[in-house]
């Protein structure tokens, strides 16, 4: 056992910071800086960057377009991504639809649907949970019901997140409700977005914003050659996908930069006033996040290394998730704290690009951070909502 | 000791629950408050004309005499009616100032109207430096003649952007973080030199930054003595913590009681969630919680009734119940909406953000535990 890096492991690091400081554009690493959303372009010319230099499917197979990576290398990736705060990669393509893709799809579908991914040309979005089907998953009732050499699609699918930015949604659909168990009759069908039927509605979050959406699906004929794997495995290949997002959602990197900019932040006098750290409650509350995210750096890193020795990510998944998800919120708290009275303009529009930065309330994104902190409740909810991810360890590694 | 009411405080407490029942429903809170002005000028003219603006105020002052208790049992609905309208800022903040300090001319000019519904006001209690610390005042009025000259900024004044009248806190002599050496003043929100900066606040409220340069105020604009301001200024911020402790007390009842009712409804694996285990033991860990936030809110309106001058402990430990527990019932009422609980369209989001809002007010449960801590050690 050896806490430090090898000399590989260092020049690996060296690669990407030397990367990022070059490649990474100057404006959008502003944006980022300055809490200016970006647009759909801007993630998608990030996409492209990484692409370029081979590295926007980390975890893919080498065959498909992936890196090949140890899990260490993976770590020092996304830790030194994180670190340079550049944008996270749009999860629905690369991380989500394309495992089940290569896993389970034919020739034809890899061919057709891999390169596009991977160089993000085509913006993939989520079909799973519907407006009766949460937490309760398999209940869901959208339909597709086969016609010849095609489905008829009809149904609702919700929180569909970035929906309105994409082109195509995979779909866990139901073909066939004469089933012993109901998650037999559910398939894995992809829709392109501009199939006549299609509608996305926007849902408006608490922070006023619109991330989320309602696809309704209105007799959308779909081409059987759309339906990966074979019908009524849906449920299985839905797993798959639903272990690797958990895996995904944790943010270590993420939370650990989030961590560093809150000590620094915390570190000096704001607005002339005394240096936050010198509180002796916050400077606790700090520490006792940072121990438990060290702990969590470490148990995703032993995740990293099962799946590297052939492993699929397993039920252990879902502890990345809850733990995860409980540091970024637990941060996004600390963040409003740390803020003040702060935290409580309501002045979004102040972060667009025109406005100086001497017009601003607040310092730098303090005025963000309860709208962070209200919209990360999500966190806990989605991706299979926390309660189920006890229910998934329960059942699955204790046995109970 | 005794927790009954009197037929007075029973008729308060009704009129603004019928009010919140017929005339206050979410659909009209969320109008009123995604509209330009914030709040509505009609509403405040029926709390004006229901008296409810005269209620904390000396009978001598046109008031209803009313106390800690009253204001407690007011505040609990507007909690429930996730009220918009300026009734801290103004009545409680502002109103809580000029009655402990005004000459009977400064209440004929200020307080009267306010009682009336006619005056809008503001209490700047925060600098941008200053955090939750009360004394911690870099504004300046340096005396010229019988005249004063105020220089600062002030941060986070709520309804400061509507305000008819603002009371700034400024130092006349000692150290920033001093209490000897403030000094009170009241003064018009359109003098020369006063610039504002609205905006809306997250939780459907509104407040202000603003900065003051060479505001020119005469003797006349002077509450109390002049270097002695600090006490009233604590005092009526400690009023304003009780209010929206006892605003958030009737936020996390309406949250639990919405909780529970959802998870009856909503059906997943073929029952209804509230069959489930984990979950009725949250909600039960949530009730538990709110029943103890609301215990020591009466205890603390009780205290700031009897005794006054000791109340800042018992408040302090209020607004560190309720800061902290508190927080959990309202981010396990969200959690157990699932996503219904993170949008716009259901109430349960707002009074989130309320509570959210109210956490940081007048200090978060970090502050209220030292101070909490420092007073028993006095």
């Amino acid at each position: 056992m050896n806490v430090n890096f090898s000399k590989d492991e260092l020049a690996f690091r060296d690669e990407i910071r030397a990367f990022l400081s070059e490649k990474y554009p100057a404006d959008l690493r502003e944006k980022q800086e300055r809490g200016i959303a970006l647009e759909k372009d801007d993630i998608v010319r990030w996409q492209k960057i990484l692409y370029g230099q081979g590295w926007a499917a980390v975890n893919w197979p080498v065959e498909y377009g992936g890196t090949g990576w140890s899990p260490v290398q993976k770590h020092i990736f996304a830790n030194e991504m994180a670190a340079a705060n550049a944008p996270d990669m749009i999860p629905f393509g690369v991380k989500m639809v394309a495992p089940v893709i290569y896993t389970f799809g034919n020739e034809e579908q890899k061919a057709r649907f891999l390169p596009d991914i991977l160089q993000s040309n085509v913006w993939w979005c989520q079909g799973y949970s519907e407006p009766g089907a949460g937490s309760d998953l398999a209940s869901l009732k959208m339909r597709a019901d086969r016609h010849g050499n095609h489905y008829v699609v009809n149904g609702t699918k919700t929180w569909t997140t970035l929906g309105h930015f994409a082109d195509w949604i995979f779909c866990l659909v139901r073909t066939s409700s004469d089933v012993a168990r109901r998650q037999e009759g559910i398939s894995f069908l992809l829709v392109d977005m501009s199939t006549p039927g299609v509608t996305v509605k926007p849902i408006i979050t608490l922070d006023a914003e619109r991330e989320v959406n309602e696809v309704h699906f209105e007799n959308v004929e779909v081409p059987v050659e759309n339906l990966v794997g074979e019908e009524g495995k849906g449920w299985t290949y839905g797993k798959v996908l639903l272990q690797h997002e958990r895996t995904n959602i944790a943010g270590v990197a993420r939370s650990k930069y989030r961590m560093r900019r809150l000590r620094e932040k915390a570190a000096r006098g704001i607005h002339g006033a005394l240096p936050l750290l010198e509180d002796r409650n916050f400077a606790r509350k700090l520490a006792s996040v940072e121990i438990e995210l060290k702990a969590l750096e470490y148990t995703e890193l032993r995740t990293l290394a099962a799946v590297a020795v052939g492993k699929a990510p397993g039920p252990e998944s879902s502890i990345l998730k809850i733990k995860g998800t409980e540091l970024q919120q637990a941060i996004d708290a600390l963040f409003v704290e740390a803020a003040g009275y702060y935290a409580l303009p309501y002045v979004p529009r102040q972060y667009d690009a025109e406005v100086p930065l001497s017009e601003q309330i607040g310092s730098g994104t303090e005025t963000q951070t309860s709208l962070r902190y209200f919209n990360n409740r999500k966190a806990s909810i989605y991706g299979g909502s926390n309660e189920i991810q006890k229910n998934i360890i329960s059942k699955h590694v204790l046995g109970l | 000791m005794d927790f009954s009411l009197t037929d007075e405080q029973t008729m308060l407490a009704d009129s603004v629950s019928r009010f919140i029942d017929n005339d206050y429903d979410f659909d009209t809170r969320q109008k009123i408050a995604a509209g330009d002005a914030r709040f509505s000028a009609e509403m405040w003219r029926t709390f004006a004309e229901l008296g409810w603006t005269a209620v904390p105020f000396d009978e001598a002052d046109g008031g209803l005499g009313g106390g800690p208790v009253e204001l407690m049992l007011m505040m609990e609905q507007f909690g429930r009616g996730l009220v918009v309208e300026p009734f801290l800022p103004t009545v409680v903040l502002a109103g809580g100032v000029l009655r402990r300090t005004a000459t009977a001319a400064q209440k004929d000019r200020w307080l009267a109207p306010l009682i009336g519904g006619e005056l809008q006001a503001a209490l700047a209690f925060a600098e941008p430096q200053s955090r939750f610390d009360l004394a911690d005042i870099a504004t300046t009025a340096t005396n010229e003649d019988t005249h004063y000259l105020l220089n600062g900024k002030k941060a986070f004044v709520l309804n400061g952007g509507d305000a008819d009248l603002l009371i700034i806190p400024a130092r006349t002599a000692g150290q920033r973080r001093g209490r000897d050496g403030i000094t009170l003043f009241a003064l018009a929100a359109d003098a020369p030199g006063v610039e504002r900066k609205p905006y809306p606040t997250v939780d459907g409220h509104s407040a202000a930054e603003i900065v003051l340069t060479n505001v020119d105020v005469g003797p006349d604009s002077v509450l109390g003595d002049p270097g002695r301001g600090f006490e009233a200024l604590r005092a009526a911020v400690d009023d304003a913590a009780l209010a929206v402790c006892a605003e958030a007390t009737g936020i996390l009842r309406a949250m639990h009681d919405k909780t529970v009712e959802y998870s009856k409804n909503r059906v997943q694996f073929g029952v209804p969630i509230g069959s489930f285990q984990a979950l009725q033991h949250r909600m039960v860990d949530m009730l538990m919680i709110c029943e103890q936030c609301r215990s020591l809110l009466l205890w603390t309106a009780m205290v700031a009734t009897s005794d006054p001058a000791d109340a800042g402990k018992a408040i302090s430990a209020l607004k560190y119940q309720v800061g902290s527990s508190g927080r959990l019932v309202a981010q396990d009422a969200v959690q157990i909406h699932g996503g219904m609980g993170v949008t716009w369209e259901l109430d349960i989001a707002h009074y989130f953000k309320r509570f959210t809002g109210i956490e940081t007010l007048f200090g978060n449960a970090d502050f209220h535990l030292d101070r909490y801590v420092n007073e028993s050690s006095r």
